[in-house]
């Protein structure tokens, strides 16, 4: 960034050349980063005290059996040779096979992920349409009771374990209220109604037409997305805030009062234009956090996705399974983040 | 650290005199007046004070629970008459389907949770410091690769990592400790590497290194002290954090074991009887929310006194 900065008056072509520079170190950064993450799950996956080799024939098999299946899992290869087979399968999307489901671990994952992806959008929705303008109103208003009510909304988001609201969620609103439906994406009357085509049931069924299925599908999702947006709600609340007052306290700001602009408009012009720029990343941030999220909400509201692909693969002893998700999590994780500090850049004119 | 001011605040004017006096005729009187003036400005905030509360409560109630519980937290009472009662005059928060008392189930809980969060922060910290210290201090390819492995680490989703660990190293709350201590170091690393490359070029560390001290002496002796007031900062906004995903891990069941009194743990139990007998989830998880919030609280409040530059 310094370089970039220091690169300003030297003209197009070595503008140019600080910029590719840039992306180069993007690329580097990326791609040690993602090795680190295969790193990882390929030492966690030799670590295990399962033998994949005893998984496979048995205990009882002759040894001749045994020394073979164990030869043709490249076992007996030098680790750094079998890193090296495992990083050539990985990035071919080959994470082997599922014990549990027999299927491809990645066919799993790309069933699983739209589900998770559904949820995680409408959570982030949420949390942005509710939590920007509550971080606003707290920022103008400091130290009122708005100001109080999102300091507490915060500090509870941070506090709260998810499963326990999410359970508590499902008690009132479920079984005492019955304002939404329980655990699960679709009612089984509804499920053959659509043909899943995105696997995402809220536009698989809304493009086909389906609206019983849709709105059934709401009352559905309407629940975890709430829990999920509510964690979002709390930390894009809180940073709303602080940006906003960090910005309300420039000179820009007294400024565009002085020439006499309505207040509305100093804020939601001026101040909130410049704040919008860290608050990108906090957005992406906040999405990513909720693929984490997802693990434990979609546990309790058994919807069909990673979260609940992993901790059924974690009870099940099926490593390939939670090893191929962590990685595919992990990466999505470091996608999201490399993409907030792309869109900072793009939008902060002096990181140019 | 925390009992210590709190008679001092109370004593009489002559000792406050004493405190606050502006030549301080040793290092320890120095000390104990900055101290009093952290403490003062502590004590100003009431939600941080109200945190620190609730912090100390769950020391007693994990050192004194056997006195505290009225019940054992592992063996029950009769199965067929005090199965899944509700909240009553006997059994203040009812018993679950073991006939267990969950009050005194929830006391003894303090002392797993107590214990977790100890032991993490014992791991990590001395981890995240060391790798801080040493990276921001001697710079160069050492830096680069000790600052690229933490990157890794903070690549991974926390819960998601410590799943895979304790996935391969096999359910149990000594791995879940050993998974939350190696997902949580790496943020302790950055701080300490920032702080450092900030101390690095002090003049003091210049004269100490004219001094002939050795490069470990000057990281330990010089370097690591320095970190160390914004790291329990971070620290203790972490044990929030630390909480959840141990009882996310417990509810998950990868955590403690039955029939350990584990929070998370319990609120898992209680899911089968969600919808007709709800204090059993219920009760467990206020517990959960009150402690990480009372460390929430209390590192808000502490990041206000020793580091007011992050605080806005």
């Amino acid at each position: 960034m310094a370089s970039a900065v220091m690169n300003r008056g030297g003209g197009h072509a070595s503008a140019l050349r600080s910029s590719l520079k840039n992306i180069a170190q993007f690329v580097i950064v990326l791609m040690t980063t993602l090795l680190g993450l295969a790193a990882v799950t390929f030492f966690i996956g030799r670590v295990v005290p399962i033998d994949p080799v005893i998984a496979i024939v048995g205990d009882r098999a002759p040894p001749q059996v045994y020394e073979r299946v164990r030869q043709e899992l490249g076992l007996d290869l030098p680790l750094i040779q079998q890193f090296w087979i495992y990083l050539k399968k990985a990035v071919t999307g080959d994470f082997g096979n599922s014990v549990l489901t027999t299927n491809p671990v990645l066919t799993d994952i790309a069933n699983a992920f739209p589900a998770t992806l559904e949820l995680a959008t409408l959570g982030t929705l949420i949390g942005v349409i509710l939590g920007i303008p509550l971080g606003i109103l707290a920022a103008v208003k400091r130290g009122s009771f708005i100001d109080q009510f999102v300091r507490v909304l915060g500090l509870a988001g941070y506090s709260i374990p998810i499963f326990w609201l999410g359970l508590m969620g499902l008690l009132v609103f479920y079984a005492k209220l019955g304002w939404v439906a329980g655990p699960g994406r679709i009612d089984v009357t509804y499920s053959y109604l659509y043909t899943p085509v995105t696997n995402i049931v809220l536009l698989d069924t809304a493009m086909q037409g389906q609206w019983d299925a849709f709105w059934d599908a709401v009352s559905h999702i309407i629940l975890p997305a709430c829990l999920l947006g509510y964690f979002s709600l709390a930390y894009i609340s809180r940073m709303t805030r602080s940006f906003m007052l960090n910005e309300l306290a420039q000179e820009y700001v007294i400024a565009a009062r002085v020439k006499g602009l309505s207040e509305m408009r100093v804020i939601w012009r001026h101040a909130l234009r410049n704040a919008a720029v860290p608050l990108v990343t906090v957005i992406a941030l906040s999405y990513a956090n909720l693929l984490e999220g997802s693990v434990l909400t979609e546990t309790i509201f058994a919807w069909p996705g990673l979260g609940q692909y992993i901790t059924n693969s974690l009870q099940n002893a099926d490593m390939n399974a939670v090893l191929g998700g962590t990685l595919v999590i992990g990466t999505a994780f470091v996608l999201l983040n490399l993409v907030s500090d792309l869109l900072y850049r793009l939008l902060d004119p002096r990181t140019r | 650290m925390t009992g210590a001011p709190l008679p001092l605040a109370s004593e009489s004017s002559g000792m406050r005199a004493w405190l606050l006096s502006p030549e301080p005729h040793s290092r320890w009187q120095a000390r104990l007046g900055r101290f009093y003036l952290g403490w003062r400005a502590f004590s100003r905030n009431p939600l941080a004070v109200i945190g620190l509360g609730i912090v100390i409560l769950l020391i007693l109630v994990a050192i004194f629970a056997d006195v505290i519980a009225p019940y054992s937290p592992i063996t029950g009472g009769d199965l067929r008459t005090e199965r899944l009662l509700p909240p009553s005059e006997t059994y203040w928060l009812g018993t679950d389907d073991q006939a267990r008392d969950i009050f005194s189930r929830i006391v003894h809980g303090s002392r797993v949770t107590l214990f977790i969060v100890v032991l993490v922060a014992l791991i990590a910290t001395p981890i995240g410091l060391l790798v801080g210290t040493v990276s921001g201090y001697l710079g160069g390819w050492v830096d680069t690769v000790l600052m690229r492995i933490t990157d890794i680490f903070l690549a991974f989703p926390r819960l998601i990592l410590a799943l895979a660990f304790v996935a391969a190293l096999g359910p149990g709350i000594e791995n879940a400790i050993i998974a939350i201590a190696i997902t949580s170091w790496p943020p302790y690393a950055r701080i300490a590497r920032a702080e450092t490359l900030m101390i690095r070029n002090s003049d003091f560390i210049a004269a100490v290194k004219l001094q002939g001290a050795s490069t470990p002496r000057i990281i330990l002796g010089h370097v690591v002290p320095l970190c160390l007031s914004s790291l329990i900062v971070r620290v203790t906004l972490d044990m929030a954090g630390i909480i959840l995903t141990a009882a996310g891990l417990g509810f998950l069941g990868l955590g403690a074991q039955p029939p350990m009194p584990e929070w998370g743990a319990m609120v898992a139990t209680g899911r089968n009887y969600l919808i007709d007998q709800w204090w059993v989830a219920a009760m467990p998880g206020i517990a959960i929310f009150v402690v990480s919030l009372g460390f929430n609280l209390l590192g808000d409040g502490l990041r206000d006194v020793l580091d007011p530059k992050a605080a806005k």
